[in-house]
Protein backbone atom coordinates (compact mmCIF):
# COMPACT_ATOMS: atom_id res chain seq x y z
CA UNK A 1 0.00 0.00 0.00
CA UNK A 2 2.92 2.37 0.90
CA UNK A 3 4.32 1.43 -2.25
CA UNK A 4 1.55 2.16 -4.04
CA UNK A 5 0.97 5.60 -2.80
CA UNK A 6 4.57 6.63 -2.96
CA UNK A 7 4.03 5.47 -6.62
CA UNK A 8 1.16 8.05 -7.14
CA UNK A 9 3.51 10.71 -5.87
CA UNK A 10 5.61 10.27 -7.88
CA UNK A 11 3.62 10.31 -10.98
CA UNK A 12 2.10 13.40 -9.48
CA UNK A 13 5.89 14.96 -8.51
CA UNK A 14 6.97 14.64 -12.13
CA UNK A 15 3.97 16.26 -13.34
CA UNK A 16 4.85 19.41 -11.15
CA UNK A 17 8.40 19.66 -11.34
CA UNK A 18 7.40 19.66 -15.46
CA UNK A 19 4.99 22.39 -15.64
CA UNK A 20 6.93 24.86 -13.09
CA UNK A 21 10.14 24.14 -15.11
CA UNK A 22 7.98 24.95 -18.68
CA UNK A 23 7.58 28.56 -18.43
CA UNK A 24 6.44 29.23 -21.92
CA UNK A 25 3.64 26.68 -21.63
CA UNK A 26 2.25 28.49 -18.43
CA UNK A 27 2.30 31.61 -19.86
CA UNK A 28 0.96 30.36 -23.33
CA UNK A 29 -1.97 28.74 -21.31
CA UNK A 30 -2.73 31.58 -19.57
CA UNK A 31 -2.64 34.15 -22.38
CA UNK A 32 -5.78 32.04 -24.25
CA UNK A 33 -8.18 32.83 -20.96
CA UNK A 34 -6.96 36.38 -20.75
CA UNK A 35 -7.75 36.56 -24.33
CA UNK A 36 -10.96 35.37 -24.00
CA UNK A 37 -11.51 37.47 -21.05
CA UNK A 38 -10.56 40.93 -22.21
CA UNK A 39 -10.44 41.17 -25.75
CA UNK A 40 -13.77 38.31 -26.42
CA UNK A 41 -15.79 39.04 -23.17
CA UNK A 42 -15.42 43.28 -23.45
CA UNK A 43 -15.81 43.36 -27.55
CA UNK A 44 -19.31 41.23 -26.37
CA UNK A 45 -19.65 43.28 -23.71
CA UNK A 46 -19.91 46.28 -25.30
CA UNK A 47 -21.80 45.63 -28.61
CA UNK A 48 -24.48 43.81 -26.16
CA UNK A 49 -25.16 47.38 -24.98
CA UNK A 50 -25.55 48.53 -28.52
CA UNK A 51 -28.12 46.01 -29.01
CA UNK A 52 -30.31 47.35 -25.87
CA UNK A 53 -29.49 44.27 -23.94
CA UNK A 54 -28.16 44.61 -20.45
CA UNK A 55 -25.10 46.59 -18.90
CA UNK A 56 -21.82 44.92 -20.06
CA UNK A 57 -20.62 45.01 -16.40
CA UNK A 58 -23.13 41.92 -15.92
CA UNK A 59 -21.68 40.01 -19.30
CA UNK A 60 -18.25 39.94 -18.08
CA UNK A 61 -19.15 38.96 -14.55
CA UNK A 62 -21.24 35.82 -16.12
CA UNK A 63 -18.73 35.13 -18.46
CA UNK A 64 -15.80 34.86 -15.87
CA UNK A 65 -16.87 31.55 -14.23
CA UNK A 66 -17.35 30.34 -17.80
CA UNK A 67 -13.62 31.04 -18.09
CA UNK A 68 -12.31 29.77 -15.36
CA UNK A 69 -14.15 26.77 -16.73
CA UNK A 70 -12.39 26.68 -19.64
CA UNK A 71 -8.98 26.96 -18.25
CA UNK A 72 -9.90 23.96 -15.95
CA UNK A 73 -10.58 22.14 -19.05
CA UNK A 74 -7.45 22.61 -21.52
CA UNK A 75 -5.45 22.15 -18.87
CA UNK A 76 -6.99 18.85 -17.55
CA UNK A 77 -7.82 17.61 -20.98
CA UNK A 78 -4.15 17.96 -22.18
CA UNK A 79 -2.19 16.92 -19.13
CA UNK A 80 -4.09 13.59 -19.46
CA UNK A 81 -3.83 13.47 -23.05
CA UNK A 82 0.15 13.46 -22.31
CA UNK A 83 -0.62 9.44 -21.39
CA UNK A 84 -0.64 8.75 -25.05
CA UNK A 85 2.80 9.73 -26.23
CA UNK A 86 4.52 9.57 -22.72
CA UNK A 87 3.63 5.56 -23.36
CA UNK A 88 5.12 5.20 -26.63
CA UNK A 89 8.27 7.25 -26.42
CA UNK A 90 8.70 8.63 -22.86
CA UNK A 91 9.44 8.38 -19.26
CA UNK A 92 5.88 6.18 -19.10
CA UNK A 93 7.08 3.63 -20.95
CA UNK A 94 9.77 3.25 -17.89
CA UNK A 95 7.46 3.18 -15.22
CA UNK A 96 4.97 0.60 -17.10
CA UNK A 97 7.97 -2.28 -16.44
CA UNK A 98 8.50 -0.81 -12.21
CA UNK A 99 6.78 -2.61 -9.31
CA UNK A 100 3.45 0.49 -9.54
CA UNK A 101 0.01 -0.63 -10.68
CA UNK A 102 -1.81 0.94 -13.52
CA UNK A 103 -4.00 2.67 -11.05
CA UNK A 104 -1.92 4.02 -8.76
CA UNK A 105 -0.12 5.33 -12.56
CA UNK A 106 -3.72 6.77 -13.36
CA UNK A 107 -4.24 7.95 -9.65
CA UNK A 108 -1.54 10.36 -10.17
CA UNK A 109 -1.80 11.63 -13.57
CA UNK A 110 -5.49 12.59 -12.55
CA UNK A 111 -4.08 14.03 -9.30
CA UNK A 112 -1.29 16.26 -11.54
CA UNK A 113 -3.27 17.34 -13.83
CA UNK A 114 -5.99 18.70 -11.52
CA UNK A 115 -3.40 20.02 -9.09
CA UNK A 116 -2.11 22.08 -12.68
CA UNK A 117 -5.44 23.02 -13.32
CA UNK A 118 -6.27 23.94 -9.71
CA UNK A 119 -3.20 26.26 -10.12
CA UNK A 120 -4.08 28.07 -13.53
CA UNK A 121 -7.84 28.30 -12.24
CA UNK A 122 -6.51 29.79 -9.80
CA UNK A 123 -4.44 32.53 -11.57
CA UNK A 124 -7.78 33.31 -13.32
CA UNK A 125 -9.86 33.73 -10.39
CA UNK A 126 -7.29 35.92 -8.89
CA UNK A 127 -7.65 38.43 -11.74
CA UNK A 128 -11.66 39.38 -10.42
CA UNK A 129 -10.65 42.35 -9.04
CA UNK A 130 -10.03 44.13 -12.49
CA UNK A 131 -13.41 42.49 -13.29
CA UNK A 132 -14.67 44.08 -9.84
CA UNK A 133 -15.88 40.80 -9.22
CA UNK A 134 -15.63 40.57 -5.05
CA UNK A 135 -13.96 37.01 -4.16
CA UNK A 136 -13.54 36.09 -0.34
CA UNK A 137 -11.53 33.43 0.79
CA UNK A 138 -14.33 31.17 1.38
CA UNK A 139 -15.65 31.85 -2.29
CA UNK A 140 -12.09 31.10 -3.73
CA UNK A 141 -11.64 27.53 -1.55
CA UNK A 142 -15.22 26.89 -2.66
CA UNK A 143 -14.06 27.30 -6.21
CA UNK A 144 -11.28 25.59 -5.79
CA UNK A 145 -13.01 22.68 -4.45
CA UNK A 146 -15.31 22.26 -7.52
CA UNK A 147 -12.09 23.11 -9.76
CA UNK A 148 -10.64 20.43 -8.23
CA UNK A 149 -13.89 18.05 -9.13
CA UNK A 150 -13.78 19.03 -12.58
CA UNK A 151 -10.18 18.88 -13.38
CA UNK A 152 -10.07 14.74 -12.62
CA UNK A 153 -13.19 14.20 -14.35
CA UNK A 154 -11.83 16.38 -17.78
CA UNK A 155 -8.59 14.45 -16.75
CA UNK A 156 -10.22 10.93 -16.81
CA UNK A 157 -11.80 11.32 -19.45
CA UNK A 158 -9.04 12.21 -21.78
CA UNK A 159 -7.12 9.09 -19.84
CA UNK A 160 -10.49 6.75 -21.10
CA UNK A 161 -9.82 8.43 -24.50
CA UNK A 162 -6.38 7.98 -24.79
CA UNK A 163 -6.71 4.14 -23.55
CA UNK A 164 -8.97 3.55 -26.28
CA UNK A 165 -7.43 5.98 -29.22
CA UNK A 166 -3.57 5.33 -29.69
CA UNK A 167 -2.56 7.97 -32.17
CA UNK A 168 -2.23 11.68 -32.09
CA UNK A 169 -4.04 12.19 -35.46
CA UNK A 170 -7.19 11.00 -33.87
CA UNK A 171 -6.39 12.89 -30.49
CA UNK A 172 -6.44 16.47 -32.65
CA UNK A 173 -9.71 15.33 -34.05
CA UNK A 174 -11.40 14.57 -31.02
CA UNK A 175 -10.09 18.18 -29.48
CA UNK A 176 -12.20 19.39 -32.73
CA UNK A 177 -14.90 17.63 -32.34
CA UNK A 178 -15.73 16.78 -28.61
CA UNK A 179 -13.45 19.77 -27.00
CA UNK A 180 -14.84 22.26 -28.51
CA UNK A 181 -18.65 21.44 -28.57
CA UNK A 182 -18.23 20.32 -24.76
CA UNK A 183 -17.48 24.13 -23.88
CA UNK A 184 -19.23 25.88 -26.53
CA UNK A 185 -22.24 23.93 -24.73
CA UNK A 186 -21.53 23.96 -21.35
CA UNK A 187 -22.78 27.49 -20.66
CA UNK A 188 -19.44 29.39 -20.28
CA UNK A 189 -19.90 31.76 -22.77
CA UNK A 190 -23.51 32.14 -22.87
CA UNK A 191 -26.78 31.11 -20.63
CA UNK A 192 -28.07 28.22 -21.30
CA UNK A 193 -31.33 28.77 -19.85
CA UNK A 194 -33.12 30.30 -22.55
CA UNK A 195 -31.55 28.83 -26.12
CA UNK A 196 -32.75 26.49 -28.52
CA UNK A 197 -33.98 23.00 -27.00
CA UNK A 198 -31.42 20.98 -28.47
CA UNK A 199 -28.73 22.98 -27.00
CA UNK A 200 -30.19 22.64 -23.57
CA UNK A 201 -30.56 19.01 -24.03
CA UNK A 202 -26.63 18.03 -24.90
CA UNK A 203 -25.97 20.83 -22.05
CA UNK A 204 -27.28 18.82 -19.70
CA UNK A 205 -25.04 15.38 -20.70
CA UNK A 206 -22.27 17.69 -20.86
CA UNK A 207 -20.16 17.60 -16.97
CA UNK A 208 -18.23 20.86 -17.72
CA UNK A 209 -21.75 22.93 -17.76
CA UNK A 210 -22.02 21.46 -13.78
CA UNK A 211 -19.06 22.60 -13.14
CA UNK A 212 -19.34 25.43 -14.56
CA UNK A 213 -23.06 26.23 -12.65
CA UNK A 214 -21.93 25.42 -9.62
CA UNK A 215 -18.59 28.00 -10.05
CA UNK A 216 -21.05 30.72 -11.22
CA UNK A 217 -23.56 29.97 -8.70
CA UNK A 218 -20.20 30.06 -5.36
CA UNK A 219 -18.87 33.16 -7.35
CA UNK A 220 -21.90 35.57 -8.48
CA UNK A 221 -24.73 33.84 -6.32
CA UNK A 222 -27.36 34.95 -8.68
CA UNK A 223 -30.65 32.68 -9.07
CA UNK A 224 -31.14 33.79 -12.11
CA UNK A 225 -28.09 32.91 -13.49
CA UNK A 226 -28.37 29.47 -12.02
CA UNK A 227 -29.30 26.25 -14.04
CA UNK A 228 -29.52 23.54 -11.17
CA UNK A 229 -29.19 23.89 -7.25
CA UNK A 230 -25.69 23.59 -6.31
CA UNK A 231 -25.98 20.09 -4.76
CA UNK A 232 -27.48 18.94 -7.75
CA UNK A 233 -24.29 20.40 -9.52
CA UNK A 234 -22.08 18.58 -6.67
CA UNK A 235 -23.68 15.35 -6.97
CA UNK A 236 -23.65 15.12 -10.72
CA UNK A 237 -19.74 16.29 -10.48
CA UNK A 238 -18.98 13.94 -7.85
CA UNK A 239 -20.53 10.86 -9.70
CA UNK A 240 -19.36 11.10 -13.00
CA UNK A 241 -15.83 11.88 -11.74
CA UNK A 242 -16.28 8.41 -10.19
CA UNK A 243 -17.69 6.90 -13.05
CA UNK A 244 -14.51 8.74 -15.03
CA UNK A 245 -11.78 7.37 -12.67
CA UNK A 246 -12.49 3.93 -11.93
CA UNK A 247 -13.17 3.73 -16.34
CA UNK A 248 -9.82 5.06 -16.53
CA UNK A 249 -7.78 3.03 -14.02
CA UNK A 250 -10.04 -0.15 -16.12
CA UNK A 251 -9.02 0.87 -19.23
CA UNK A 252 -5.58 2.39 -18.83
CA UNK A 253 -4.37 -1.14 -17.04
CA UNK A 254 -6.14 -3.69 -19.84
CA UNK A 255 -2.77 -5.05 -21.39
CA UNK A 256 -2.41 -4.59 -25.12
CA UNK B 1 5.48 -27.70 -14.10
CA UNK B 2 8.04 -30.20 -13.04
CA UNK B 3 10.59 -30.18 -16.20
CA UNK B 4 11.58 -26.95 -15.06
CA UNK B 5 15.26 -26.48 -14.36
CA UNK B 6 16.18 -24.62 -11.52
CA UNK B 7 19.05 -23.31 -13.19
CA UNK B 8 16.99 -21.30 -15.66
CA UNK B 9 16.24 -17.69 -14.81
CA UNK B 10 13.67 -17.20 -17.90
CA UNK B 11 11.73 -19.95 -19.36
CA UNK B 12 9.99 -19.67 -22.52
CA UNK B 13 8.22 -22.02 -24.70
CA UNK B 14 6.36 -22.23 -27.88
CA UNK B 15 5.68 -18.14 -27.55
CA UNK B 16 3.93 -17.02 -30.39
CA UNK B 17 2.57 -13.27 -30.49
CA UNK B 18 0.78 -12.06 -33.58
CA UNK B 19 0.16 -8.66 -34.47
CA UNK B 20 -3.29 -8.48 -36.64
CA UNK B 21 -2.54 -11.50 -39.14
CA UNK B 22 1.42 -10.94 -38.75
CA UNK B 23 3.52 -13.17 -36.70
CA UNK B 24 6.24 -11.29 -34.80
CA UNK B 25 7.07 -14.27 -32.87
CA UNK B 26 6.38 -17.80 -33.94
CA UNK B 27 6.81 -20.81 -31.81
CA UNK B 28 9.96 -19.60 -29.98
CA UNK B 29 11.32 -22.04 -27.15
CA UNK B 30 14.37 -20.93 -24.98
CA UNK B 31 15.69 -21.01 -21.96
CA UNK B 32 18.21 -18.27 -20.37
CA UNK B 33 20.68 -19.72 -17.49
CA UNK B 34 21.06 -17.51 -13.99
CA UNK B 35 23.89 -15.30 -14.23
CA UNK B 36 24.81 -16.25 -17.44
CA UNK B 37 25.17 -12.92 -20.66
CA UNK B 38 22.53 -14.30 -23.23
CA UNK B 39 21.97 -12.31 -26.96
CA UNK B 40 19.75 -12.27 -29.29
CA UNK B 41 20.56 -11.54 -32.59
CA UNK B 42 18.45 -10.50 -35.98
CA UNK B 43 18.12 -8.48 -38.39
CA UNK B 44 15.23 -5.72 -37.92
CA UNK B 45 11.73 -7.06 -37.92
CA UNK B 46 12.83 -10.50 -36.54
CA UNK B 47 10.40 -10.07 -33.35
CA UNK B 48 13.67 -9.46 -30.81
CA UNK B 49 11.98 -6.28 -28.82
CA UNK B 50 8.44 -7.75 -29.08
CA UNK B 51 9.58 -11.09 -27.54
CA UNK B 52 11.27 -8.86 -24.99
CA UNK B 53 8.66 -7.27 -24.11
CA UNK B 54 6.54 -9.92 -23.25
CA UNK B 55 9.30 -11.52 -20.87
CA UNK B 56 9.01 -8.13 -18.94
CA UNK B 57 5.50 -7.95 -19.28
CA UNK B 58 4.56 -5.01 -21.50
CA UNK B 59 3.09 -7.47 -23.92
CA UNK B 60 0.33 -9.72 -23.57
CA UNK B 61 1.57 -13.18 -25.44
CA UNK B 62 -0.77 -15.10 -28.47
CA UNK B 63 -0.20 -18.36 -27.12
CA UNK B 64 3.29 -19.94 -24.74
CA UNK B 65 4.57 -20.13 -21.47
CA UNK B 66 6.99 -17.58 -19.98
CA UNK B 67 8.56 -18.19 -16.51
CA UNK B 68 10.72 -15.30 -15.16
CA UNK B 69 12.69 -16.65 -11.93
CA UNK B 70 9.71 -19.05 -11.39
CA UNK B 71 6.93 -16.62 -11.55
CA UNK B 72 4.09 -16.50 -14.59
CA UNK B 73 4.51 -13.70 -16.90
CA UNK B 74 0.58 -12.71 -17.23
CA UNK B 75 -0.09 -13.45 -13.73
CA UNK B 76 2.67 -12.87 -11.57
CA UNK B 77 3.13 -9.40 -13.68
CA UNK B 78 4.38 -7.56 -10.33
CA UNK B 79 6.83 -10.12 -8.94
CA UNK B 80 8.45 -10.38 -12.12
CA UNK B 81 8.41 -6.68 -12.44
CA UNK B 82 10.18 -6.58 -8.87
CA UNK B 83 13.62 -8.39 -9.98
CA UNK B 84 13.99 -7.19 -13.26
CA UNK B 85 15.44 -3.79 -14.77
CA UNK B 86 15.17 -2.63 -18.74
CA UNK B 87 16.88 -0.44 -21.09
CA UNK B 88 14.40 0.28 -24.24
CA UNK B 89 15.12 0.38 -27.57
CA UNK B 90 13.95 4.01 -28.06
CA UNK B 91 14.12 6.66 -25.43
CA UNK B 92 12.63 6.77 -22.53
CA UNK B 93 13.91 9.01 -20.38
CA UNK B 94 12.30 12.50 -19.36
CA UNK B 95 13.53 15.48 -21.14
CA UNK B 96 12.07 18.56 -18.77
CA UNK B 97 14.07 16.67 -15.87
CA UNK B 98 17.82 16.32 -14.81
CA UNK B 99 19.75 12.89 -14.97
CA UNK B 100 20.10 12.57 -10.80
CA UNK B 101 16.21 13.58 -11.21
CA UNK B 102 15.26 10.62 -13.86
CA UNK B 103 17.23 8.56 -11.11
CA UNK B 104 15.56 10.02 -8.12
CA UNK B 105 11.69 8.92 -9.59
CA UNK B 106 13.02 5.59 -10.59
CA UNK B 107 14.49 4.82 -7.53
CA UNK B 108 11.17 5.75 -5.43
CA UNK B 109 9.39 3.45 -7.57
CA UNK B 110 10.87 0.78 -6.86
CA UNK B 111 10.41 1.71 -3.32
CA UNK B 112 14.68 2.06 -2.50
CA UNK B 113 15.34 3.79 0.67
CA UNK B 114 16.35 7.74 0.11
CA UNK B 115 19.55 7.75 1.56
CA UNK B 116 20.67 4.49 -0.34
CA UNK B 117 19.00 6.10 -3.62
CA UNK B 118 20.94 8.81 -3.22
CA UNK B 119 24.49 6.96 -2.95
CA UNK B 120 23.47 4.48 -5.83
CA UNK B 121 22.74 7.06 -7.77
CA UNK B 122 26.15 8.53 -7.86
CA UNK B 123 27.43 5.23 -8.35
CA UNK B 124 25.92 4.43 -11.04
CA UNK B 125 26.54 7.74 -12.60
CA UNK B 126 30.32 7.46 -12.04
CA UNK B 127 29.74 3.76 -13.84
CA UNK B 128 28.49 5.59 -17.10
CA UNK B 129 30.84 9.06 -16.78
CA UNK B 130 28.17 11.38 -16.18
CA UNK B 131 28.79 12.90 -12.55
CA UNK B 132 29.67 16.19 -13.67
CA UNK B 133 26.77 16.36 -15.94
CA UNK B 134 23.90 15.51 -13.25
CA UNK B 135 22.18 18.69 -12.73
CA UNK B 136 21.44 19.38 -16.38
CA UNK B 137 18.58 18.37 -17.86
CA UNK B 138 18.62 15.59 -20.18
CA UNK B 139 17.01 17.71 -23.00
CA UNK B 140 20.98 19.04 -22.87
CA UNK B 141 22.44 15.39 -23.35
CA UNK B 142 23.95 13.81 -26.56
CA UNK B 143 22.32 10.73 -27.79
CA UNK B 144 25.24 8.66 -26.40
CA UNK B 145 24.28 10.14 -23.13
CA UNK B 146 21.14 9.55 -22.89
CA UNK B 147 22.16 5.93 -23.57
CA UNK B 148 24.02 5.70 -21.12
CA UNK B 149 21.81 7.13 -18.46
CA UNK B 150 19.68 5.01 -19.36
CA UNK B 151 21.53 1.95 -18.72
CA UNK B 152 22.69 3.44 -15.53
CA UNK B 153 18.91 3.80 -14.78
CA UNK B 154 18.41 -0.06 -15.24
CA UNK B 155 21.39 -0.48 -12.98
CA UNK B 156 19.50 1.49 -10.48
CA UNK B 157 17.77 -1.15 -8.42
CA UNK B 158 20.16 -4.03 -8.85
CA UNK B 159 17.92 -6.30 -10.83
CA UNK B 160 18.00 -10.06 -10.94
CA UNK B 161 17.92 -9.96 -14.94
CA UNK B 162 18.55 -6.82 -16.67
CA UNK B 163 17.49 -6.41 -20.17
CA UNK B 164 19.16 -4.40 -22.96
CA UNK B 165 17.53 -4.04 -26.18
CA UNK B 166 20.04 -2.41 -28.73
CA UNK B 167 21.78 -0.91 -25.78
CA UNK B 168 24.90 0.67 -28.36
CA UNK B 169 23.19 1.78 -31.31
CA UNK B 170 24.18 4.61 -32.18
CA UNK B 171 26.84 4.94 -29.57
CA UNK B 172 30.65 5.36 -30.44
CA UNK B 173 33.28 2.71 -30.35
CA UNK B 174 34.48 4.17 -27.17
CA UNK B 175 31.38 4.15 -25.44
CA UNK B 176 30.24 1.12 -26.60
CA UNK B 177 33.52 -0.83 -25.19
CA UNK B 178 32.78 0.96 -21.86
CA UNK B 179 29.25 -0.29 -21.33
CA UNK B 180 30.60 -3.72 -22.54
CA UNK B 181 33.60 -3.95 -20.06
CA UNK B 182 30.99 -2.81 -17.52
CA UNK B 183 28.57 -5.30 -18.07
CA UNK B 184 31.15 -7.85 -18.07
CA UNK B 185 32.22 -6.71 -14.83
CA UNK B 186 28.94 -6.58 -13.35
CA UNK B 187 27.79 -10.09 -14.43
CA UNK B 188 30.91 -11.13 -12.27
CA UNK B 189 30.33 -8.81 -9.40
CA UNK B 190 26.64 -8.75 -8.94
CA UNK B 191 25.25 -11.79 -9.80
CA UNK B 192 23.02 -10.48 -12.37
CA UNK B 193 22.12 -12.35 -15.40
CA UNK B 194 21.90 -9.87 -18.76
CA UNK B 195 19.54 -10.43 -21.13
CA UNK B 196 20.69 -8.22 -24.76
CA UNK B 197 19.83 -8.02 -28.46
CA UNK B 198 22.50 -6.51 -30.76
CA UNK B 199 23.16 -5.93 -34.54
CA UNK B 200 26.64 -5.61 -33.86
CA UNK B 201 28.13 -8.51 -34.35
CA UNK B 202 31.47 -8.02 -32.34
CA UNK B 203 29.37 -7.43 -29.46
CA UNK B 204 26.83 -10.27 -28.96
CA UNK B 205 30.35 -12.46 -29.10
CA UNK B 206 30.22 -11.34 -25.50
CA UNK B 207 27.56 -13.49 -24.82
CA UNK B 208 28.13 -16.56 -23.39
CA UNK B 209 24.72 -18.04 -25.13
CA UNK B 210 23.37 -16.56 -28.27
CA UNK B 211 19.74 -17.52 -30.18
CA UNK B 212 19.94 -15.97 -33.86
CA UNK B 213 16.24 -14.79 -34.33
CA UNK B 214 15.36 -14.71 -38.02
CA UNK B 215 11.29 -14.04 -38.82
CA UNK B 216 10.14 -14.69 -35.38
CA UNK B 217 12.48 -17.70 -35.12
CA UNK B 218 15.29 -19.04 -33.26
CA UNK B 219 17.44 -20.48 -36.21
CA UNK B 220 20.29 -22.05 -34.01
CA UNK B 221 20.77 -20.87 -30.36
CA UNK B 222 24.27 -22.01 -29.01
CA UNK B 223 27.78 -20.72 -27.65
CA UNK B 224 29.46 -18.27 -30.29
CA UNK B 225 32.28 -20.48 -30.67
CA UNK B 226 29.91 -23.58 -31.26
CA UNK B 227 27.91 -21.09 -34.11
CA UNK B 228 31.01 -20.40 -35.49
CA UNK B 229 31.99 -23.85 -35.79
CA UNK B 230 29.05 -24.70 -37.96
CA UNK B 231 31.13 -23.32 -40.50
CA UNK B 232 33.28 -25.55 -42.21
CA UNK B 233 36.74 -23.73 -40.73
CA UNK B 234 37.99 -20.62 -42.64
CA UNK B 235 36.34 -18.23 -44.67
CA UNK B 236 37.83 -17.25 -48.09
CA UNK B 237 36.93 -15.23 -50.64
CA UNK B 238 38.32 -15.07 -53.83
CA UNK B 239 38.41 -12.48 -57.12
CA UNK B 240 39.55 -14.34 -59.72
CA UNK B 241 39.11 -13.76 -63.67
CA UNK B 242 36.75 -16.35 -64.48
CA UNK B 243 34.52 -17.22 -61.61
CA UNK B 244 32.44 -20.03 -63.07
CA UNK B 245 35.23 -22.34 -64.17
CA UNK B 246 36.89 -21.64 -60.50
CA UNK B 247 33.96 -22.26 -58.89
CA UNK B 248 33.79 -25.84 -60.41
CA UNK B 249 37.72 -26.16 -59.70
CA UNK B 250 36.97 -25.51 -56.13
CA UNK B 251 33.97 -27.57 -56.22
CA UNK B 252 36.10 -30.23 -57.27
CA UNK B 253 38.96 -30.08 -54.76
CA UNK B 254 37.57 -29.24 -51.80
CA UNK B 255 33.97 -31.05 -51.69
CA UNK B 256 32.87 -27.55 -50.13
CA UNK B 257 30.05 -25.29 -52.04
CA UNK B 258 30.92 -22.26 -53.20
CA UNK B 259 28.51 -19.17 -53.42
CA UNK B 260 28.75 -15.42 -54.67
CA UNK B 261 29.79 -13.07 -52.43
CA UNK B 262 29.61 -8.90 -52.53
CA UNK B 263 31.75 -7.44 -55.43
CA UNK B 264 32.07 -9.95 -57.99
CA UNK B 265 33.89 -12.12 -55.62
CA UNK B 266 33.06 -15.82 -54.36
CA UNK B 267 33.25 -17.39 -51.27
CA UNK B 268 33.60 -20.39 -49.17
CA UNK B 269 34.97 -22.27 -46.19
CA UNK B 270 37.60 -24.45 -45.97
CA UNK B 271 39.46 -26.23 -42.65
CA UNK B 272 42.91 -25.24 -42.82
CA UNK B 273 43.39 -21.83 -45.30
CA UNK B 274 47.14 -21.49 -44.83
CA UNK B 275 47.83 -25.04 -46.03
CA UNK B 276 45.22 -24.78 -48.56
CA UNK B 277 46.10 -21.19 -49.97
CA UNK B 278 49.43 -21.65 -51.34
CA UNK B 279 48.53 -25.11 -52.76
CA UNK B 280 45.25 -23.35 -54.27
CA UNK B 281 46.86 -20.42 -56.03
CA UNK B 282 50.00 -22.53 -57.34
CA UNK B 283 47.47 -24.96 -59.21
CA UNK B 284 44.03 -22.50 -59.77
CA UNK B 285 43.48 -23.11 -64.12
CA UNK B 286 42.41 -19.41 -63.52
CA UNK B 287 44.37 -16.41 -62.42
CA UNK B 288 43.84 -15.21 -59.13
CA UNK B 289 43.61 -11.33 -58.63
CA UNK B 290 42.90 -11.50 -54.67
CA UNK B 291 42.53 -13.67 -52.36
CA UNK B 292 41.53 -13.32 -48.29
CA UNK B 293 40.87 -15.49 -45.60
CA UNK B 294 39.53 -15.15 -42.52
CA UNK B 295 37.95 -16.47 -39.15
CA UNK B 296 34.29 -17.06 -39.10
CA UNK B 297 31.55 -14.49 -37.56
CA UNK B 298 28.61 -14.54 -36.69
CA UNK B 299 27.87 -12.66 -39.69
CA UNK B 300 28.64 -15.86 -41.31
CA UNK B 301 26.63 -17.61 -39.29
CA UNK B 302 23.47 -15.76 -39.96
CA UNK B 303 24.55 -15.79 -43.69
CA UNK B 304 25.28 -19.89 -43.68
CA UNK B 305 21.55 -19.92 -41.89
CA UNK B 306 19.66 -17.57 -43.94
CA UNK B 307 21.06 -16.85 -47.31
CA UNK B 308 21.18 -13.19 -46.04
CA UNK B 309 23.18 -10.92 -44.29
CA UNK B 310 22.40 -9.18 -40.99
CA UNK B 311 22.90 -5.78 -41.98
CA UNK B 312 25.19 -3.85 -40.11
CA UNK B 313 23.82 -0.71 -38.39
CA UNK B 314 24.51 2.93 -39.18
CA UNK B 315 24.51 5.52 -36.32
CA UNK B 316 21.30 6.71 -37.99
CA UNK B 317 19.40 3.53 -37.22
CA UNK B 318 18.12 4.81 -34.26
CA UNK B 319 16.40 7.68 -35.88
CA UNK B 320 15.06 5.65 -38.25
CA UNK B 321 13.39 3.37 -35.76
CA UNK B 322 11.89 6.30 -34.23
CA UNK B 323 10.40 7.47 -37.08
CA UNK B 324 8.97 3.87 -38.22
CA UNK B 325 7.74 3.93 -34.51
CA UNK B 326 5.92 7.24 -35.27
CA UNK B 327 4.39 5.93 -38.54
CA UNK B 328 3.15 2.94 -36.76
CA UNK B 329 1.40 5.45 -34.32
CA UNK B 330 -0.54 7.01 -36.89
CA UNK B 331 -2.07 4.17 -38.25
N1 LIG C 1 2.60 -2.85 -31.95
C1 LIG C 1 2.78 -3.50 -33.11
N2 LIG C 1 1.78 -3.59 -34.00
C2 LIG C 1 1.95 -4.24 -35.18
N3 LIG C 1 3.09 -4.84 -35.56
C3 LIG C 1 4.13 -4.78 -34.72
C4 LIG C 1 4.05 -4.11 -33.46
N4 LIG C 1 5.24 -4.22 -32.83
C5 LIG C 1 6.04 -4.91 -33.67
N5 LIG C 1 5.38 -5.26 -34.80
C6 LIG C 1 5.93 -6.04 -35.92
O1 LIG C 1 6.49 -7.22 -35.40
C7 LIG C 1 7.69 -7.54 -36.08
C8 LIG C 1 8.82 -7.71 -35.09
O2 LIG C 1 9.14 -6.45 -34.54
P1 LIG C 1 10.23 -6.23 -33.43
O3 LIG C 1 10.17 -4.81 -33.01
O4 LIG C 1 10.09 -7.26 -32.40
O5 LIG C 1 11.57 -6.49 -34.25
P2 LIG C 1 13.07 -6.36 -33.76
O6 LIG C 1 13.69 -7.69 -33.95
O7 LIG C 1 13.15 -5.75 -32.42
O8 LIG C 1 13.64 -5.36 -34.85
P3 LIG C 1 14.69 -4.17 -34.70
O9 LIG C 1 16.02 -4.79 -34.83
O10 LIG C 1 14.37 -3.30 -35.87
O11 LIG C 1 14.46 -3.50 -33.41
C9 LIG C 1 7.92 -6.46 -37.10
O12 LIG C 1 7.47 -6.92 -38.34
C10 LIG C 1 7.06 -5.32 -36.61
O13 LIG C 1 6.60 -4.54 -37.67
MG1 LIG D 1 13.95 -4.12 -31.62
Amino acid sequence: MKKELIGVYTIWLRDIKRYFRDKPRIVGSLAQPILFLFVLGTGIASSLSTFGGGSGKDFLSFMFPGIVGMTVLFTSFFSAMSIVWDREFGFLREVLVTPISRTSIVVGKLLGGSTIAMIQGSIILLLSPLLKIPITFAIFFKVLVIIFLVAITISAMGIVLASVIKSMQAFQVITNFLLMPMFFLSGALFPLNDTVKWMKVVSRINPLSYGIDAMRTIILNNPDLQLYPLWLDIVVLVSVTVVMSILGAVLFSRQD
Amino acid sequence: MNDINTNNIIEVKNLVKEFKGLRAVDDITFSVKENEIFGFLGPNGAGKTTTINIICTLLSKTSGEVTLCGHNVTRERNKIRNCIGMVFQDPSLDDKLTALENLYFHGLLYNIPRRTLKERSEEVLKIVNLTSRKNNLVMTYSGGMKRRLEIARGLLHYPKILFLDEPTLGLDPQTRNKIWDYIIKLKKNKNITIFLTSHYMEETEICDRIAIIDEGKIIALDTPDNLKNTIGGDIITILSEENVKLKKYIKEITGSDVQDAKDGKIRFEIKDSSIFIPKFIKNSPVKILSISARKPTLNDVFLDLTGREIREENASARDNIRSRMMGRMRH
